[in-house]
This record gives C-alpha cells, structure tokens and sequence, in this order.
C-alpha cells in the first residue's frame, strides 16, 4: 500500500467514525446545547468526506451553508430561548421510543437496500474531473438543472417573506393568540415602566 | 504565465539525489510551508500589535512602549510571554469542554485560510481550484466559535456578546461574498493565483480597484466588521459587556482570542491587496524593466530578485492597509448595534448587488477591459 492510499484510508475511518459517533450523540444526548454543536462537527467531517471523494466545490458548500448558516442559526435560536430548567417528564415515553426506534430502523433498512441493489462503480476512473468540478456544476445548474434551481429560489423567497411577515408586527394590528390590540413599540422595551410612582 | 521560483520542484529534485524516493520526498516537503506560513502569520501579530501600541500612543499624543528593546519592538513578545505563563482559569460554573474548545474553534479556520494566501506566482502553500471559496467557507466557521465561548462562560455579558458576533458576522458575509464574487466574475476563476494574474497586465494601471471601486470599500468595510475592528467591534464593546464573549478569559485561552483577531486582520489585509491592489505585482510591471534593462527574465538571479520583490510588495499592501484598520481603530467612535445592521443590511448588501450586476453587463458590454 501507497502512502497516498493509506493517508485517504485513514482520514476515511477517522471521519467515518466522527460522523456515526457525533450523530449518536446528537440524538442521545440530554443537553441540547451539545446536540446543536455535535451537529455542526458532523456536518464538518461530511465535508472532509466530500474532499476525499474530490468535490472540493461541494464541501466548501457544505461547510459555508450547514455550519456557517445552518447550524449557526440552530445554535443561536437554541441561545436565545435557553432556559435552564428539567424537561417535564412524558408520560408514555415508553410506547414514543419504541415507535420512533421502529420507524428509524425501517428508514435504515430501506437505505441498506439501496445501498446494496444500486452499481456504484463508475465506468472508467477518467470520469473523476477533481479541480474542474466547479464549472461543471456551473454548466449544469443553468442547463439541464435550471427548473429546480430557479424553484428553489422561489422556495427562498418565500420562506424570507413568511420570516419579514412574522417579524414586522404592524401587519397584524391584534395578537393572534389573545386577540388583544398588538403594542407596536419596538420589543426591546420593557412592557412595564422602569420608573414606578411612588407617590 | 507559469514562469518563476518552483521551490517545491526543486527540493524534491534535491531530495531525489540522496537516493529518497518522490513520496518521502514529498512528506519531508509538506510542512515546511506552513510552519514558514506559521511562523510569518505571529510575527506578522508581533509586528501588527507593536504597530497598534505605537500608532495609538501617536494618536494621543503619548509615546506608547520605549523601553523593551529600541522603539519598544520587544513590548509584543513581553506580552505574549506573560499571557504564556499565566495562571489558566476555567470558572467553577463554566462548561469546561466548550470553554475549551471555543477559542480554538475560533482560531483554527482563520490559520486554514492562510492556505491560499500567494505571495509569488508558486510561493503559496496550495494553489486549491475553489481558492477565495474556501476562506468564505471557513470564515463562517468562526462564529460557532464565539458562540461556544460565550455560552461556555455561563456570564450574561459573554452570551450577549457571543450572541452580537454571530449576528455580525453572519450579516456582513453576504456583501463580502457579493463583492469577492464580482472579482470572480471578471477573473473567470476563484484561484487567488489566477486573480492577481488577471491584474498584472499593465501594473497599477490594471489593478482590480480602478474597475471595482464600489467592490474594494464593501469588501474592506465587511472584511473590518468581520475582524471586529473599531468602528465595529460591538462583541466586546467596553462601556456596555465589559469584554464581550472573552470577558471569562484568562492566560492562554485568552492568547489565542487575541492572536485569532490579530491574525484575521492581517488575512484581510493580504486578501484586500490581492483581490484590488494587485497582490505580487509592482506598479510597474517586473517584466517591462527587465526588457527595458535588457536583463533575461529566466535567469535564476534575476527570478530571486522578482520573487523577494512580489513578497516584499504583498507585504507592503497588506501592512499599508492595516496601518488604515488600526488609524480607524483609534479616531473614530463604535457604531450602535442597530446602526451597524442598517448599514449591512440596507445599505451594503443592496450596493454589493448592484455592484456584482453592474460588473456582469460591463463584462458584456466591454470584455477586454473586464475579463472575456
């Protein structure tokens, strides 16, 4: 064995390992705060799986879009509205486990079949365009890819103007919940007054 | 264009004649580059953090350190000893994993991007096809980071400020990656090398920033906000969160906070001057005096000479661009946090758009003067 192989072959069982051991922990762990960072180291090591198969374009993708913004708003959403209290226990958390368990291991079974039925090899290792990836990702997303992409954007845009829609409180003059008249102060402000009478 | 040094070239070949076959060879080269890189990055904070002291003192009328060594230039390296050998704390109540691994989450991308950072045509450490891309990706690594920092130190002033670097963060990346995609745009590549390549036709006359001026102020506005330099260094803001997400921090964990920030700025710098003031290249073309001066330009002497000239020009640029950051830094006041996200969002980001469309017609419209 080449040391270019072993190098890759090592990098693959180290990131291999990460990604199965920091998705466990995302799911098992009690701490919410650890399963949002684990999440962000295992979109880290599908990246570094990314630069071993080549597709450098992809993985800095990943990288800019999973944990630059993906996990980054998780955490931050996490951080704003973290409370530090117990979780109220569930009743029938017996019955939810297994259901979920069973529902996992039929999405797993199904992915191993795939895995098995489909031919993997490529044609002949000259299909490998390594460093030129980037242009053919270009070519083909405004080619024979343009309809999802352009969709996709459309998918964006709204789910920007749902946020705006949320956000921006004069749209709604009653609050939804108590149908009460909505305070159009900035939230920022205490709702009670800082200075009370004491006359 | 692929003439010059090919330093890597040469040391295999001179590896290869002690009977080492190109692997070992090859192994024994890789990393030699970056500890060179290593090493250029902190003394470029040594000599960044004296010229801050300096600099600073001048702009207030004080004369700033003198007596650790001529001038004070032995004041940073006092400084970094004594954060050496300080006492390391983790705070009783903190999470002493994440509190750890924060700072170092925090500096590791910024070192990473020092990757694809030329200071000649093949003095680099790797020239990667997605260049430019990679240090956006790895920038938007930093603000988990901070975040883990700040959440780590169980402290409302860390959270809060953790919580305003990632939302700083998070919005000046748009506009700096707009602005870095009009240059790509032009360029027709994301190579760093390819880049300044495109510049070196006809000296300074050719540099990126008379064809992007709009491009060059987004791109150094963002990249300051990135750094969190002064007039947007709201994370640590003094007055109101004591010291933002570092306030917790002490000895080591602290250094590598401070090396981090120093660090970027000077990454930002070399970026800026690569990106519009032509990196390498000297206002006059090298190649135009050799023929003037009828010198070869393929011959080795005279190939040492361009080379030491292309590093000394990048680190001109850069040092000439952070002695602007660190003058900012001490004569103008800090922007208030809604001021600061007006300005990247309804300002900036609509500027840098208009930018990149504006650069894509004049690409049409004039092909030889904007990349064809």
């Amino acid at each position: 064995m080449s040391i270019a192989i072993t190098t890759q072959f090592i990098c693959f069982t180290v990131l291999s390992l990460v990604v199965l051991i920091g998705a466990l922990g995302v799911v098992l762990l009690e701490s919410i705060v650890y399963s949002a960072f684990l999440l962000g180291g295992v979109f880290m090591s599908v990246a570094g799986l990314y630069l071993l198969l080549n597709a450098s374009f992809v993985a800095a993708a990943q990288v800019l879009v999973y944990v630059g913004a993906v996990n980054v708003l998780i955490i931050f959403a996490i951080m704003l509205v973290n409370k530090k209290e117990d979780l109220k226990p569930i009743n029938d958390i017996k019955s939810r486990r297994i259901i979920s368990t069973s529902i996992c291991l039929t999405l797993l079974s199904l992915l191993i079949r795939v895995d098995l039925t489909n031919v993997w090899s490529l044609s002949s290792p000259l299909n490998s365009i390594g460093e030129e990836s980037t242009i053919r990702i270009g070519e083909h997303l405004f080619s024979d890819y343009l309809l999802p992409f352009e969709v996709a954007s459309v998918l964006l845009l709204m789910a920007m103007i749902g946020a705006i829609v949320l956000a921006r409180r004069d749209v709604m003059s009653r609050d939804i919940s108590t149908g009460l008249p909505v305070d159009q102060e900035l939230i920022e402000k205490s709702s009670e007054p800082l200075l009370t009478n004491k006359n | 264009m692929d003439y010059g040094l090919d330093l890597e070239y040469s040391f295999n070949e001179f590896l290869k004649g002690f009977g080492l076959s190109s692997e070992i060879a090859h192994i024994i080269w890789l990393p030699l580059p970056m500890l060179l890189v290593l090493v250029a990055a902190v003394v470029g904070v040594l000599v960044t953090v004296w010229l801050e002291r300096k600099i600073s003192a001048a702009a207030q009328q004080r004369i700033g350190p003198e007596y650790a060594g001529a001038l004070g230039v032995l004041q940073p390296i006092a400084d970094g000893l004594k954060l050496l050998v300080k006492e390391d704390i983790i705070p009783a109540k903190a999470d002493g994993i994440l509190f750890t691994a924060g700072p170092i989450l925090v500096l590791v991308p910024v070192i990473l991007s020092w990757l694809i950072v030329p200071f000649g045509q093949n003095l680099l450490i790797s020239n990667v096809g997605i260049g430019i891309f990679l240090w956006i990706a790895l920038s938007s690594i930093q603000p988990i980071g901070l975040l883990m920092s700040g959440y780590a130190s169980n402290n409302k002033y860390s959270l809060l400020g953790g919580l305003r670097a990632a939302a700083q963060s998070i919005s000046y990346e748009i506009p700096l990656a707009l602005s870095v995609l009009a240059i790509v745009l032009m360029t027709n590549s994301l190579s760093t090398i390819d880049i300044v390549n495109q510049q070196s036709g006809a000296g300074i006359l050719s540099w990126n920033i008379w064809r992007q001026p709009v491009g060059f102020i987004v791109f150094w506005i963002c990249a300051l906000a990135e750094c969190e330099r002064l007039p947007f260094d709201l994370p640590e803001a003094e007055e109101e969160l004591v010291a933002g997400y570092q306030t917790e921090y002490a000895g080591m964990k602290f250094a590598l906070f401070y090396l981090g920030s120093y660090i970027n700025l000077i990454l930002s710098a070399l970026l800026v001057s690569i990106l519009y003031l032509g990196g390498w290249g000297f206002p006059i073309p090298v190649e135009l005096i050799a023929k003037l001066l009828n010198l070869p330009i393929n011959a080795p002497l005279i190939q040492v000479f361009t080379a030491s000239i292309g590093i000394v020009m990048t680190v001109l640029k850069a040092y000439l661009l952070v002695f602007i950051a660190i003058l900012l830094r001490w004569t103008t006041p800090r922007v208030r946090i809604d001021q600061l996200l007006d300005l990247g969002w309804k300002f900036l980001l609509p500027i840098s758009l208009a930018n990149l469309l504006i650069t894509a017609g004049l690409k049409l419209a004039f092909p030889q003067f904007f990349g064809g």
